[in-house]
């Protein structure tokens, strides 16, 4: 038991003395600190706040939690009530108490501690009862439960969410957080480890949803257009490198160029207000069009007699003479410019003691783009002056700009440059480059931090078959894209013996006489005559006599005496894709031929058969092991005749492993998109639905596979599947439309198959 | 008024030349030589075969080329009439007769087998032969034939025969220099210096973008058609849109880039 003396507290000040004892706790270090916050929270709570502050703070201290959650919530609540408004504190103390009531009450400190950073950036109470409601969602979903409704393991991923919510909520919208949220939810919810890592931001996927849902214009969205800006307004054809913005929060990137491209971040918000608003594709131009500039008419310095400053005075002058350079080609960019430009107060450093040397030189460059910068300083007009004149009469260049800058900082040097304390606010101009192609160091200086040395190229281990491609996959349940999710090998299958194919041809030849047949008649004629047409290239005889005929004898003509020529050419490009699947090895029903055999002479038989058609054919298999190897072995390209080569690797496949179609199909779209052909047709032979191993929902690889066909049919390819599975009824619609045929009876494959696509392309 | 006058250039076509082109085209026409018209769509080829009519005092017979022409679209045909049949001349023929120039614009177009018909006309022998009308028509001494082709969207299979290219003397077009086309611009529409480079700047800008989701650049023709939708008071950033973007291209990041240019080029 305590004695009175120990909870005694020292507090002099009567009102002071009451609030403490309005806590009622005996917390160490709440006591420690409980003077501080409470000056802090009687500036900004009013009566009425102050009291349910206290009694809140009771409340979360007499939970059991130590003095911790307490803590936080004593140190975070009043500078969100500011941004909040004091009613917010009800929903808080009601999300508390659920967390409270669930086994998630170790997450409450996180949450409470990040509460002050959560509300400056949502900055009204609606947002913050949308983020509550989030955060309640997630809790529910992702809390284990044993026994029915029950629940009884704490969401893993929880305390991780609140500790990154300030960084989140600083990249992403409520939206964005909450497709964030729900896909960590929907992918991870039963594996604790995977949830951990998703919420603390480390998984490579968690970073990769994150990128696809911030705000602002994304670099991936608007590559194209800003090659197209720099092909047609600046004819240079730099690569475009982004880096990121949203992982580097210490040191800022700035913009720049080197050999290897033009680096710009990955994501630009739209800036300003008003008539001064500039979209994200705006910045981006800006900042291309000013690196341009410079790649066009800056020429490096040596840099080594400069100090720092005389360094930077030499930058802002030419940035500048670039920007106006550019104005004169665009005039257009000046508004931009001007609106990304900060505009400093003229009063807004005190050179007695700061460092105002970033502030006269942002001023300074203000006034030499913006005629109506409404500057007074001397020094200032008379150097705005200097360097209009200097540009008068053309390009000027680099050097005769840098002599200027140089005399600037010698005439308005101040004793208080020197100082460690620099006055940096609305100085950044934030779509010029970092100006390290501006400088040349004879020797390494070390007053700098060096940019990066050419690393030399450790020769890396000889790189196997191609690197891997990535593919999306199509989530049904959320109706998105899971980004980069299957990893795609292509690989040249191994040879086997073309002599096999050839045999097998020879087995099938009374086939292939009846669909020569066939064949014959499908070639191209080049010319069709198209009888009966009013207008025409030719006197049509048979017809113009009977029409004369009947004109003679006083009946009504038939005026359509003409006829004339169509050619009818056939363009079609051809790709087939075939399922090597484990399943394959399985005899065929009612024959002692593996599905595999009848599958590889059904395809013998069509390539023979498209050979002698003329058409561009490729034929490619696929098998998978899980979304991080997807095989796509490659038997015939279209390059490629139809001779032992594509024959010897035909003759060598092999079944084996799962079946994850929609990537096989969108990576053959690939190839077929860039085929030039009028007709482009994917022809998929498989034995069973879409299957992986990693994949519990099977519902999952079908829409995967049904998206993959919308996706195709987008890109004007027509795919068709050929189905071997008797129970393919069930789904094979459900992917294909009514764009594919079942093939109930296996032995007959080989002369169906032919026939089939024959019937496709007529 | 005679047939050959109906088909007489009579008002001087603005024409600014780009080169000795003009006396050039002078010298092979005293020589009878074919002449083929190469360049993009809209740089001035077909206006500068209608002036050297004019120039020339010749009578000009021009026919757009198709892929769905024929041989007999070019020769004539056969009609019906109260009487029976009755042959109608082509407009080759109708200009072998009459010696006119006969102007086969976007030749390429035409089948193959199509332009073979010209071959015998088109070098020493200048006879055209009527197969179906069992018919040997020897070319008027005044005769020439002039063929135009954009070899922009050339294919494989678009594409002259060797043997028919080798019967042409040829002319190489292309958009004039920035400074000639604004002057070109002022004097076809009236429209002041300074706008019409802006103009010409733009369509600069789209030319560079040729290859890369464009097939053709902005054209001498759709800038006149600008100057002239300014000229009338349109703002220039609308007739822009209307008449360089909009045309030419349905892909929306290219619009986009162009759009940004308009805006950047009038501020």
């Amino acid at each position: 038991m305590m004695s009175e003396a120990e909870t005694e507290t020292p507090y002099q000040h009567p009102l002071m003395k009451a609030y403490w004892a309005q806590i009622d706790t005996h917390f160490k270090p709440v006591e420690d600190v409980f003077e501080d916050v409470m000056a802090e929270a009687l500036v900004i709570l009013t009566r009425d706040g102050l009291n349910a502050y206290l009694e809140a703070a009771r409340v979360i201290g007499k939970l059991g939690r130590g003095a911790e959650p307490m803590l936080a919530f004593m140190e975070e609540w009043p500078s969100a009530a500011a941004v909040l408004g004091e009613e917010a504190l009800a929903e808080i103390m009601a999300v508390v108490m659920r967390m409270q009531k669930s086994p998630n009450s170790r997450a409450i400190t996180p949450f409470l501690q990040t509460l002050a950073p959560v509300a400056r950036r949502l900055h009204s109470q609606e947002l913050m009862r949308d983020y509550l409601d989030i955060t309640l969602n997630f809790m529910e979903r992702t809390t284990g439960s044993i026994h029915g409704h029950h629940t009884t393991f704490p969401s893993p991923g929880l305390p991780d969410f609140f500790v990154q919510a300030p960084f989140l909520l600083a990249q992403l919208s409520l939206v964005g957080l909450k497709n964030w949220v729900e896909y960590g939810i929907r992918n991870y919810r039963s594996h604790p480890e995977r949830q951990r890592d998703y919420f603390t931001v480390q998984s490579a996927d968690s970073r990769a949803v994150l990128q696809r849902e911030r705000h602002g214009t994304l670099f991936m969205d608007v590559e194209r257009k800003l090659d197209l800006y720099l092909h047609g307004l600046w004819q240079t054809s730099e690569q475009l490198v982004p880096y990121s913005t949203a992982f580097d929060d210490l040191r800022k990137p700035v913009p720049y160029y080197d050999k290897l491209g033009l680096r710009i971040p990955d994501v630009y918000d739209d800036a300003g207000e008003g008539f001064h608003r500039v979209a994200g594709i705006d910045r981006y131009r800006a900042t291309l069009a000013h690196m341009v500039g410079h790649q066009r008419w800056t020429k490096p310095l040596i840099a080594d007699n400069w100090s720092p400053f005389q360094r930077m005075a030499v930058e802002f002058f030419e940035d500048c003479r670039i920007d106006t350079l550019l104005i004169r080609e665009y005039p257009g960019l000046k508004r931009i410019f001007l609106s990304l430009h900060p505009k400093p107060a003229e009063a807004a450093c005190d050179p007695e003691t700061t460092s105002c040397l970033r502030h006269r030189m942002a001023m300074l460059s203000r006034a030499l783009l913006d005629p109506n910068h409404g500057y007074r300083d001397a020094n200032l007009l008379s150097f705005v002056e200097r360097f209009h004149d200097l540009l008068a009469g053309g390009e000027s260049n680099t050097r005769d700009i840098a002599t200027l800058a140089l005399s600037y900082v010698t005439k308005t040097r101040r004793q208080s440059d020197q100082y460690a304390k620099v006055h940096f606010a609305d100085t950044e101009v934030d779509y010029r480059d970092d100006n390290r192609q501006m400088w040349v160091f004879i020797e390494d200086s070390d007053d700098e931090e060096m940019f990066e040395k050419e690393k030399k190229r450790t020769p890396s281990e000889e790189q196997k078959g191609l690197p891997p491609r990535h593919y999306p996959e199509w989530d049904y349940k959320s109706l998105t894209y899971r980004p980069d999710w299957v990893s795609l090998y292509e690989v040249l299958h191994p040879k086997g013996n073309p002599t096999d194919i050839d045999r097998l041809l020879e087995k099938h030849s009374a086939l292939a006489k009846r669909l020569k047949r066939i064949l014959d008649l499908l070639k191209p004629q080049d010319k069709v005559r198209i009888r009966y047409q009013e207008e025409g290239s030719e006197l049509d005889l048979d017809i113009a006599i009977r029409s004369l005929i009947d004109f003679k004898a006083g009946a009504q003509p038939d005026p359509r005496i003409n006829m004339s020529h169509r050619t009818d050419g056939r363009d079609i490009a051809v790709m087939l894709l075939l399922d090597l699947s484990e399943s394959l090895n399985e005899k065929a029903l009612g024959s002692d031929q593996t599905i595999l055999e009848l599958s590889q002479e059904a395809v013998t038989l069509l390539a023979w058969a498209v050979e002698q058609l003329g058409d561009a054919f490729a034929i490619a298999g696929f098998h998978s092991n899980t979304r991080h190897d997807v095989r796509y072995l490659h038997i015939k390209g279209y390059g490629e005749r139809w001779d032992d080569d594509p024959k010897a690797r035909l003759a060598a496949i092999e079944a084996a492993y799962s079946t994850r179609m929609g990537a096989a199909m969108r990576h053959a779209g690939h190839y077929l998109g860039a085929r030039q052909a009028d007709k482009k047709l994917l022809l998929i032979l498989t034995d069973g639905q879409p299957a992986d191993i990693d994949v519990p929902d099977e519902r999952t690889l079908i829409e995967d596979a049904r998206r993959a066909v919308t996706e195709l049919d987008r890109a004007g390819i027509f795919s068709y599947c050929i189905n071997l599975d008797p129970k393919a009824d069930e789904y094979v619609a459900d992917i294909f439309g009514n764009q594919y045929t079942v093939v109930d009876n296996i032995e007959r494959l080989p002369e169906k198959l032919p026939e089939l696509f024959l019937a496709l392309t007529k | 008024m005679t047939q050959k006058d109906q088909y007489k250039v009579h008002k001087e076509p603005f024409y600014q030349a780009q080169g000795n082109e003009v006396a050039l085209f002078e010298a092979a026409y005293r020589n009878r030589l074919p002449v083929m018209v190469k360049g993009p769509t809209g740089c001035g080829k077909s206006r500068f075969v209608e002036y050297m009519a004019w120039k020339l005092g010749k009578p000009l017979i021009t026919v757009a080329c198709n892929e769905d022409m024929t041989a007999s679209d070019l020769v004539g045909r056969y009609l019906l009439d109260a009487s029976g049949t009755r042959w109608l001349d082509g407009p080759l023929t109708t200009a072998a007769r009459m010696g006119a120039i006969c102007y086969l614009d976007e030749i390429v177009e035409a089948r193959q087998d199509t332009t073979v018909v010209i071959h015998p006309l088109t070098d020493h022998r200048r006879v055209l032969p009527l197969d179906k009308k069992g018919e040997l028509i020897e070319a008027h001494p005044d005769f020439q034939l002039v063929i135009s082709y954009n070899p922009g969207y050339q294919s494989l299979m678009k594409d002259l025969k060797q043997s028919t290219k080798q019967r042409f003397t040829g002319f190489d077009f292309d958009y004039p220099e920035a400074a000639l086309e604004a002057i070109i611009l002022a004097k076809e529409t009236g429209l002041d210096e300074a706008a019409s480079a802006q103009l010409v700047k733009i369509a600069q800008i789209a030319r560079n973008l040729k290859g890369h989701g464009l097939d053709e650049g902005i054209s001498t023709r759709l800038l006149v058609y600008a100057a002239a939708l300014i000229k009338d008071g349109v703002s220039a950033q609308d007739a822009c849109r209307m008449a360089l973007v909009r045309p030419i291209t349905d892909d929306a990041d290219i619009r986009e880039t162009l759009d940004h240019a308009i805006d950047a080029t009038f501020a």
